[in-house]
């Protein structure tokens, strides 16, 4: 499976927000995307997810189911953790698993995993910002997708909720899927590319894994 | 469980128990036929004669109520992101919503409209065609008011948009619907002229909501 | 043991339990007596037994404005001497209050039936209780849109004070409008209009509602004391969780 991308380009609210952005990530790699805020991380993840249309560029899935789009076959974890407050944490997490076909996979175990087990029943209203990201993360492995797009996945998260979202986004990589990351920070990922967004170069950021910086 | 059963599942609990759940559009419902009487005046033969019509009004507005908390709440949560990912057809996810709020807002209308006919003095027969024919239209209603609500969701004053917006829309339906409920107790014309008509909106409304829904959706993307 | 004593929720649920079941025995009592003897009343020359029709409506139109007036003084309990059980006692009358109002529109509405040959007429007294109802629907749905319950408590007693407007209006609607309804016959100025055999089984059904309605009342408190003592452990278990 490869993801690759050709000289894409978005345009947002009147104006550039990034133009001739190129990379390819192959399963079981996975990609981090830096830059300052406003150079268009969000805009690069939601473009892969389908919810922004390119202007220019290519966006291509080899190896993939051909009869589903890529964002039919990815998991995006934007800044919101779409998590309804009239539902219980295990009603939250049972709808996006049916919602997303997971099959046989245990609502329990992916509750368990971010360490939500014990209050499964409790109505989501009453989570801190931080339990409801990892509630919103579990749903990455409730259903199973090849491609993990995550916009800022650490935020509000504890240190010890990092080290389980690093566990994850490991084991993901090691069944073969490939992940897409924007961040600030390091996420804990060794080998990962990088793709900077937005230098001080007016020249358009285009980064190959061949040139990539190795990052430990 | 398949995706479109949660789906339904999903939107009917967070319908009821939120808020006031099916009582508030009920009782939206009872405040519109109580004003409508005191503006009218109390004559119970002209409200025996345009009652159908109070009802047929209040019952569309009160299904309105909820319709601009369709989509929007789900795009405030970051919900309708994660939808538009899914692989059920979009037209198919946007139906299922309407089908949702059918259930949880307008059946009860419909199950409520005959109580309140009562206050607007109906007889036996006029209350039996007010409720055919609000059951048969009011999905017409929703899934009309499906268009209006995705046009108007990332909207901020969306409510009073998305009521311009699908009111006229749904003028038909309100005709054909009135036009029913009261051939059912007079003359001249048959019950099943407008009825028909009626159904076959409905049916229609039922094909063109969802396409033209999602169709919006999609066109929201940036 | 005074009002103050009381306001301790722990100490009322106490209260609350022991009272319960006394009340409980109380109403089946009253109840027993007063369908006896409104059994037993003479029937009306013009309408027949339809009349008995009223041991129902007219008491249940009584508590309902009734638990309205308790409302009110719970709401003055909220926003003025912030009394810790107010709000507990407000919520918990509203749902015993609408049933009341709305037995009294559906009696009165089979009662009218027979009577004017309708359902329903749009008079000034059937107008207003009508507006009551809907005044009470109106609070229950507050109570259930506002989350946090101190903050509904606040919002709902302020509708609670404007709605109480209503009361007089129901109640001297007979004098000031001309109406359909039947005039007061009860609580005059010059005593009562209406004959012992109806009045005794009438008051008797009063009382009996009335007891009917504290021991509702103390049930629902207790219930919504509890519901709020769950709340709080969610939160707390919330919080431990992380």
């Amino acid at each position: 499976m490869r993801l690759t991308a050709a000289e894409l380009a978005c345009h947002r609210g009147g104006r550039d927000v990034f133009s001739g952005v190129s990379f390819a990530v192959g399963a079981g790699e996975a990609l981090t995307i830096t830059g300052r805020n406003g150079a268009g991380k969000s805009s690069l993840l939601r473009l892969v997810a389908g919810l922004v249309r390119p202007t220019a560029g290519r966006l291509q899935f080899e190896g993939g189911d051909p009869e589903f789009s890529i964002a039919e076959q990815a998991h995006y974890l934007g800044h919101q953790d779409a998590v309804k407050p009239s539902l219980s944490v295990g009603e939250n997490l049972a709808f996006w698993a049916a919602f997303f076909d997971a099959g046989p996979i245990k609502v329990r175990d992916a509750l368990e995993a971010m360490g939500l087990g014990g209050i499964a029943a409790l109505p989501a209203a009453y989570l801190s910002a931080g339990q409801r990201r990892r509630l919103s993360i579990a749903r990455l492995i409730a259903a199973k997708r090849p491609i993990w797009l995550l916009d800022e996945p650490t935020s509000t998260l504890d240190a010890a909720a990092q080290e389980r979202l690093a566990d994850l986004m490991r084991s993901h990589m090691a069944e073969g899927g490939l992940i897409l990351a924007a961040t600030h920070g390091s996420l804990g990922l060794v080998g990962a590319h990088e793709l900077r967004l937005g230098d001080r170069d007016p020249e358009p950021v285009s980064v190959a894994p061949a040139e990539a910086e190795r990052r430990s | 469980m398949t995706p479109l059963g949660a789906l339904l599942l999903r939107d009917m609990r967070i319908a009821v128990r939120v808020g006031g759940g099916a009582l508030m559009g009920v009782l939206f419902f009872l405040v519109v036929v109580t004003l409508t009487t005191f503006a009218v005046g109390p004559d119970l033969v002209l409200l025996k004669r345009i009652g159908p019509a109070i009802l047929w009004l209040g019952a569309l507005l009160a299904s309105l109520l909820a319709l601009d908390r369709l989509f929007a709440s789900d795009h405030e949560d970051g919900s309708l992101d994660l939808i538009l990912t899914g692989r059920a057809p979009l037209e198919l996810v946007v139906a299922t919503k309407g089908v949702a709020h059918w259930l949880t807002t307008a059946l009860p209308l419909v199950l409520a409209a005959p109580l309140l006919g009562l206050l607007l003095n109906l007889d036996a027969p006029a209350e039996a065609g007010l409720m055919l024919t609000l059951l048969v239209g009011t999905p017409a209603l929703t899934f009309i008011g499906l268009i209006g609500a995705a046009i108007a969701v990332t909207l901020r004053r969306g409510g009073l948009l998305l009521a311009i917006i699908v009111l006229p829309l749904t003028v038909p339906v309100l005709i054909f619907g009135v036009a029913a409920a009261n051939a059912a107790v007079s003359g001249p014309m048959p019950f099943g002229i407008p009825f028909t008509v009626e159904c076959a909106l409905t049916l229609a409304s039922l094909v063109v909501g969802p396409f033209a829904a999602a169709a919006a959706l999609r066109l929201e993307k940036e | 043991m005074t009002l103050t004593d009381l306001a301790n929720p722990t100490r009322f649920l106490r209260v609350a339990d022991a009272a319960i079941p006394w009340l409980t025995g109380a109403t089946a009592l009253v109840f027993a007596y007063a369908i006896n003897r409104a059994i037993l009343a003479p029937d009306d020359y013009q309408q027949g037994a339809t009349v008995k029709i009223m041991f129902l409506h007219v008491p249940s139109a009584w508590l309902g404005m009734l638990c309205w007036g308790l409302m009110t003084v719970a709401a003055l309990g909220t926003l003025v001497w912030r009394h810790p059980l107010a709000d507990v006692t407000a919520k918990a009358a509203a749902p015993i209050g609408a049933a009341f109002t709305l037995l009294c529109l559906v009696t009165g509405a089979l009662w009218g039936r027979p009577e004017w040959g309708t359902y329903w007429v749009w008079d000034a007294r059937l107008t207003s209780e009508l507006i009551l109802f809907l005044l009470y629907l109106g609070v229950i749905a507050l109570w259930r849109t506002v989350e946090d319950p101190s903050r509904a408590a606040r919002a709902v007693a302020i509708l609670t004070l404007v709605g109480a407007i209503d009361l007089p209006i129901i109640k001297f609607s007979v004098d000031w409008w001309n109406t359909l309804h039947q005039g007061t016959s009860v609580f005059r100025l010059g005593g009562s209009t209406i004959d012992p055999s109806i009045l005794v089984p009438l008051l008797a059904m009063a009382v009996a509602f009335t007891l009917l309605f504290v021991t509702l009342l103390l049930a629902a408190m207790r219930n919504e004391i509890l519901r709020r003592r769950v709340r709080t452990l969610h939160l707390m278990k919330a919080s431990a969780a992380s």
